[in-house]
């Protein structure tokens, strides 16, 4: 992974300098409390409903088991003993004091990381694929590419006050993990006709609560053009972006004004005039950045031996053969496996791990898995690089610390945002939501058998929850002061990325659970083979699930 | 007299701001025109102590490489969340290439002062009750940038 040098540690230490120095003004009442509120965003820092919530920047999810004690030591000294994974891989902490909160980033200054434009309208941590460099079927390691993406958008001087907040992601495979068509700007690694890597660029795609699928701008950007092009896109946006409204504010509804081409058109114009400038890339540079992401000395481990091994234990161990079918992902090196730990075992917050986890993962990740472990967007850790041969070992370990439940990809498996429990922009709260499907549905021989499905839940229109591209996904609204949730079917976040549709009325909390229980009855009633969920959605439609879930009792 | 931070220091300053809706004589003394006044009355002013003022929603592309007519330009920043400034500092700079004063007018603060040193801004005129020696520190808050931008024509991994 990537190691700091001397001027990316000074960047970052002036940073918790500078937040110290703006912490103390404002708590001596010398800055306002509107012009501390993008300063502390900035930085990671809300205010929540009960208390400051700051997010913590995890660049492309990847962490070192180091960085992953010093978490555990945050959450134990500063905070409740845990923390969040969200679903832009970053971590939150729920409990900090405002006035330790520049000690907090000292500390995480002693491990390379920071809070750093973790919030606020400016460009936000560049997100990636879970499985980037061990993936079977990448093109090119999108880590690099996330890397020189966040050293270009840290403090970028031009573009720290945006009309709206601004995301990024990059993925290196043809199928999508990072969910880049619902981006700001979406970046695919592709090879053109005469065998060079580039980036096919889309722009003005997101959720929130005008969801849009991204556009492609260009099929084919030379590498070395990536931080020109994306000062283009950026200037353009920062010039003619909606600042009058903030719910019209994001790059989407300025793309869909323009009409795409035209917006590539501006975006084009504009970068005619900065293309050959210093500021593109050079090949030292991408090798530099590259030298970071070689692949580890993997050591020798015989696949065969290593499959015949696990199947008789899978025999013997029910349990740990439903773990190797739902966590395990296969890995380009044979002999070799990754590993998703699940944190969604029923009666946690989805994505909540306490200070014990996280050092007993660190643990893991040190025996098992190269020191490294990275975040998901779908709010699970991943140890990637696991030897076939120490899987049994791992899985014993991984379910004494509560983290082996063995249901990822499936319901239970459920994306789930902080909301109306903590966050102050929450219509609804979704967390009990989540915990009530998990209590319904606990026979994990149903929930296999329901196979592949998401189920994503947001406590507001703003979809940190990511509701629209959930197979099913929940939508907590508020009617005249009370909490109701609105069901939608059909979205998909993969290659295919699709919206959901709005099933009708919305429920009551108590509800939810039948109302699933009812939209799953149909699925099983009417799938053909071994159809998935979306497959049968999109086959029959929503007409059958609407009548079923709002058909009037007898 | 008014102060302004120019430089890094403070210092007294006497640009006089001609508001948008202005008309009848211009006073005896530099002023700061509006564009669009100026855009109005190109043939007939003499710009002999005249600089222009933009806001943040004209179109800095209108003065174009007419820019080096004047020995200051201000951009107004109606509130310090409004960053369309950052970018039309950073055109006036380089690409139209103007060499004469940049300044930041209206409510820009203290913290933005680092970016907007780096997008070719050069002297500040902060809102009324800031401690203007103070907030000058903020210019070199950083040591290390990653960018190009007006004060570094070349990144960080293109700088020897």
């Amino acid at each position: 992974m990537y190691v700091y040098n001397e001027h990316d540690q000074k960047i970052i230490e002036e940073r918790v300098a500078q937040f110290r120095g703006q912490t103390d003004r404002y708590l001596a009442g010398e800055i306002a409390e509107d012009e501390f509120l993008p300063l502390r965003l900035q930085n990671g820092l809300y205010i929540q409903r009960l208390a400051p919530m700051l997010r913590i920047a995890v660049p492309y999810g990847l962490l070192n088991s180091k960085q992953f004690r010093k978490l555990a030591h945050i959450a134990r000294t500063y905070d409740k003993g845990y923390c969040h994974i969200t679903t832009r891989q970053n971590i939150q902490f729920n409990w900090p004091q405002l006035e330790e909160v520049p000690d907090i980033l000292a500390e995480l200054a002693e491990v390379q990381m920071h809070a750093v434009q973790t919030s606020g309208n400016c460009i936000r941590n560049t997100t990636s694929d879970q499985f980037a460099g061990v993936a079977q079927d990448e093109l090119e390691d999108p880590r690099p590419w996330c890397e020189i993406i966040r050293q270009w958008s840290t403090f970028h001087p031009e573009f720290a006050f945006l009309p709206r907040k601004f995301k990024i992601a990059v993925c290196g495979t043809k199928g999508d993990r990072a969910a880049i068509q619902v981006h700001d700007i979406g970046l695919q690694i592709v090879k053109n006709d005469d065998g060079e890597m580039g980036f096919k660029v889309l722009v003005g795609g997101g959720l929130g609560r005008t969801p849009v699928i991204g556009s492609v701008i260009r099929e084919f950007l030379p590498k070395e053009h990536l931080l020109t092009y994306l000062d283009a896109i950026l200037r353009v946006y920062n010039r003619h972006g909606n600042r009058a409204n903030k719910y019209k504010a994001r790059i989407k509804i300025l793309v869909r004004a323009w009409k795409p081409d035209v917006f590539a058109h501006e975006v084009e114009a504009e970068w005619d005039n900065i293309k050959e400038t210093p500021a593109s890339l050079t090949d030292e540079e991408i090798n530099r950045v590259k030298s970071f992401f070689t692949a580890p000395d993997y050591q020798p481990v015989d696949d065969n031996d290593a499959e015949k091994e696990l199947t008789k234990l899978s025999g013997e161990h029910l349990a740990f053969s439903k773990w190797l079918q739902r966590n395990i992902t296969a890995h380009r090196v044979p002999g070799y496996a990754a590993v998703t730990l699940s944190l969604k075992p029923t009666g946690v917050a989805p994505g909540d791990i306490t200070d014990q986890q996280l050092d007993a993962v660190a643990d893991l990740a040190d025996q098992y898995s190269l020191g490294e472990i990275r975040t998901t967007h779908n709010q699970n850790l991943v140890l990637a690089d696991v030897k076939k041969s120490d899987l049994f070992e791992l899985w014993q370990k991984a379910k004494a610390g509560g983290f082996a439940t063995p249901n990822i990809g499936t319901l239970t498996d459920m994306i789930c945002c902080p909301g109306g429990d903590f966050c102050s922009l929450a219509n609804a709260k979704s967390i009990p939501v989540a915990e009530a499907l998990q209590r319904k549905f606990d026979d994990m021989d149903y929930v296999y058998d329901l196979g592949d499905l998401s189920l994503n839940i947001s406590g507001c229109m703003n979809a940190c929850g990511h509701h629209h591209v959930g197979n099913i996904g929940v939508l907590g609204v508020d009617k005249k002061g009370e909490e109701f949730y609105q069901v939608q079917l059909g979205g998909s976040s993969d290659s295919d990325t699709t919206l959901g549709k709005v099933l009708g009325p919305s429920f009551g909390r108590e509800e939810m659970p039948e109302v699933i229980e009812k939209i799953l009855n149909v699925y099983i009633e009417n799938r053909q083979g071994d159809e998935l969920f979306l497959d049968t959605y999109r086959r029959i439609g929503l007409n059958p699930f609407k009548e079923s879930v709002y058909a009037k009792d007898h | 007299m008014p102060k302004i931070i120019k430089d890094g220091k403070v210092i007294d300053d006497s640009w006089v701001i001609i508001e948008k809706d202005f008309s009848g004589e211009l006073p005896r003394a530099k002023v700061l025109l509006p564009m669009q006044y100026w855009l109005d009355n190109k043939d007939t002013l003499n710009l002999m102590c005249a600089g222009l003022w933009l806001d943040s929603d004209e179109d800095v592309d209108t003065i174009g490489l007419e820019a080096n007519q004047f020995p200051l330009i201000a951009v107004n920043f109606p509130t310090f969340a409004d960053g369309r400034g950052f970018s039309i500092g950073r055109l006036l700079k380089e690409r139209y290439e103007f060499t004469g004063q940049l300044r930041a007018i209206g409510s820009a603060t203290r913290d933005q002062l680092f970016y907007l040193k780096r997008c070719g801004f050069d002297s500040f005129d902060l809102k009324e009750g800031i401690d203007l020696e103070a907030a000058a520190a903020s210019l070199n808050d950083f040591s290390v940038t990653y960018q190009t931008s007006v004060d570094k024509p070349e990144p960080l991994f293109r700088r020897s």
